[in-house]
């Protein structure tokens, strides 16, 4: 089977201040005529850097890698809305790009005129779009504002439209760019069930998310680019593995020492995968370094993991009682290892309470440690995983 | 399954096969350019009526009644509406098209389709004003009784709107390229149209030149040419075909020329808009 794209050696060449270029006034070019052109000496700035990859029909392609490492520039060159500097890239099927959804939508037009200046801009025939209209309609559900101009409909609506007219496209590549980092909870289900059914059904899907749950979600194979350059093309786990220890950040939260009461002054967090990226059922450890400006008995320190609904997941503590902690005055460090995290996917953070048992008084409460769970190494379900469908995986067994 | 290559562009094309391919598209920017036009318009399509007719009424006070400007033995209202019928069409044409590619940067930046739909489809939302525009000419005709062949009329009427069609297209397509790198040409076109209101013969005849230099550049104007065919359909004086040969192949000209230019410069349109 052929390669549906070969990206073969692409490289994206921009000026350094070119933005004092962009718009040319007609005198300096008049003033000018004959001034040499100064491109070849011009400070150069590789956008994407010798790039290579085939993707083969039915595959799910995630594209990962830091803000300006060349995954726009390289999304823009595959929807051939800029060429590229030299490389060339040999499709085989109709792209169409979901770079921003709702492009060509006007503000004056009506939801159903909308439906078809959107459509036919991304290039579907008319007679597509009126085979496809009323599911468009459906699943977009704005069957009441049809007739209403674009601009009385609230942000949600209007992109709600914009990606139901996207999804009814039927291209054999779909490209697509960071969609989901918008809509309530249940129309971005909508939508990666939607993107699922594209895969699914033999078509090719490029996505682009900062989304590293998303994008193991729906993709097999990804590529990691850092600074232009393409550094690892593969299955997608190990990219992500790749990629989050390539990610230097730390999660190291320090606490302002505001009393002279004891406090905690930092809690780091080591995660599975480095950085803020913890994997499912993989060892997370949290570190306290906690302060005592005096003696005290009877300390007790306890932590509790947030999800992204604000809603207490899991609670642990550790009381003086029995067990010392370090009642001395002075600095001391605490630890907590969870062996195999059990939260599913999404975004989480850390609650901790410093306290005292004896007179019953709170000394500190903070947030800190935001981190993400994604599923890695894992076998996903038929329907892969999907948000918000639980807040833990526990084991069981099937007796059928 | 089609297969296409993406790589430096180098190579110069019409890119025929392309647009009738997004053929549909046409359509659909025209469409939406005259909704939006007149949709908040309390009077609505009635202005592509009005504007002519008031543009007219004006033109037939100032330059007939008070400047008794020479109209070729016509009523001035019927001399005038044949002109303005052809200037509308490249005034509004000419500004919409060369200030196409800056309005529609937003989607010119995300999705790819042929780039000349936009400039080209600019120019037909201002053949749809001329469309109304007939409205007047034709209720001018009937009201000063212009005993007019039926077969000049189907002849000559659509020929000088091709003339100016493709005069308009080429000069479109060229500004629109020049707008999207130098934004001057923002400034200096209401400008430019002005003027050339003046130097071509809408509001009055060609004739009134004697100097065999300007009669020249006449003939070689192809907006000129076009007002001076429509304009005899009425007048009964023989039709200066040179005039109309000349001012078709500069038509020609300037259209590939626009073209030519668009085509070089359209794959930065969006690194530059």
């Amino acid at each position: 089977m052929k390669p549906i794209l070969e990206v073969r050696h692409i490289t994206k060449q921009f000026k350094i201040g070119a933005q004092q270029e962009r718009y040319l006034s007609l005198r300096d070019a008049l003033a000018n005529p004959f001034k040499k052109k100064e491109g070849q000496n011009h400070n150069t700035f590789l956008a994407l850097d010798d790039v290579s990859f085939d993707v083969y029909p039915g595959e799910s392609i995630g594209i990962i890698g830091r803000n300006g490492a060349g995954k726009s520039t390289l999304l823009k060159i595959l929807s051939r809305i800029t060429p590229p500097t030299r490389g060339k890239i040999i499709g085989r099927g109709r792209i169409a790009s979901l770079l921003e959804v709702g492009t060509g939508f006007h503000p004056e037009l009506t939801g159903r005129e909308n439906i078809f200046m959107n459509g036919s801009i991304l290039g579907m025939r008319k007679f597509e779009i009126d085979k496809h209209f009323d599911a468009i309609v459906n699943f977009s559900g704005i069957e009441k504002f049809l007739d209403t101009p674009l601009k009385r409909y609230s942000s949600g609506m209007q992109l709600r439209l914009a990606f139901a007219v996207a999804a009814f496209l039927e291209p054999e590549i779909l490209i697509i760019d960071e969609v989901l980092a918008v809509g309530d909870a249940e129309f971005q289900k909508k939508c990666l069930g939607k993107m699922d059914e594209v895969s699914k059904s033999g078509r090719t899907v490029l996505f682009v998310s900062h989304d590293l749950s998303a994008v193991s979600t729906l993709t097999k194979k990804s590529v990691f680019l850092d600074k232009g350059k393409l550094i690892q093309f593969g299955n997608t786990p190990a990219i992500i593995q790749a990629y989050s220890s390539n990610l230097t950040q730390t999660n190291i939260h320090l606490q302002e020492v505001v009393s002279e009461s004891p406090c905690v002054t930092k809690v780091e967090m080591i995660t599975s995968e480095g950085g803020t990226l913890q994997g499912n059922e993989k060892p997370l450890a949290i570190h306290f370094e906690i302060q005592l400006p005096y003696d005290q008995e009877g300390m007790a320190l306890s932590i509790q993991i947030f999800n992204h609904l604000n809603q207490p997941v899991t609670y642990n503590w550790y009381f003086d009682e029995g067990a010392s902690l370090k009642r001395r005055k002075g600095v001391h460090q605490l630890s907590i290892n969870f062996e195999n995290l059990k939260l599913y996917q999404g975004n989480y953070f850390v609650r901790v309470h410093l306290a005292e048992t004896i007179t019953k008084t709170k000394f500190q409460q903070f947030d800190c440690c935001p981190f993400e769970i994604v599923m890695i190494d894992k076998k996903a379900p038929e329907w892969g995983w999907q948000n918000n469908v639980c807040q833990y995986i526990e084991k069981g067994e099937w007796v059928a | 399954m089609t297969e296409y290559v993406i790589e430096p562009q180098n190579k110069f094309s019409l890119g025929i096969k392309e647009l009738w391919h997004y053929r549909e598209l046409f359509y659909f920017f025209t469409w939406r350019d005259v909704k939006v036009k007149y949709k908040q318009a309390a009077l609505g399509i009635l202005w592509a009526i009005l504007q002519p007719l008031v543009m007219m009424v004006m033109f037939t006070i100032i330059f007939s009644k008070a400047l008794n400007v020479s109209s070729d033995g016509i009523p001035y209202p019927v001399f005038a509406i044949s002109g303005l019928l052809i200037w509308n069409v490249f005034s509004n044409g000419l500004l919409n098209s060369a200030n196409s590619m800056i309005t529609n940067a937003n989607i010119i930046k995300k999705i790819y389709f042929p780039r000349l739909i936009i400039p080209m489809s600019s120019i037909l939302t201002a053949l749809v004003d001329f469309f109304f525009a007939l409205i007047i000419y034709a209720a001018v005709l009937i009201y000063y009784q212009q005993g007019i062949s039926i077969l000049k009329l189907f002849i000559y009427l659509p020929l000088s709107i091709l003339i100016t069609i493709v005069t308009t297209f080429g000069l479109g397509t060229f500004l629109s390229a020049l707008n999207v790198k130098f934004r001057d040409f923002q400034y200096l076109l209401p400008f430019m149209i002005q003027f050339l209101l003046f130097a071509n013969p809408v509001l009055y005849s060609a004739k009134a030149f004697t100097n065999p230099w300007i009669n020249a550049i006449m003939k070689a104007n192809p907006i000129a040419s076009a007002i001076q065919l429509c304009r005899s359909i009425f007048t009964g004086q023989v039709v200066d075909w040179t005039a109309v040969a000349t001012g078709s192949v500069v038509a020609v000209l300037l259209l590939l020329a626009g073209v030519y230019t668009f085509r070089k410069t359209e794959s930065y349109f969006a690194d530059l808009a």
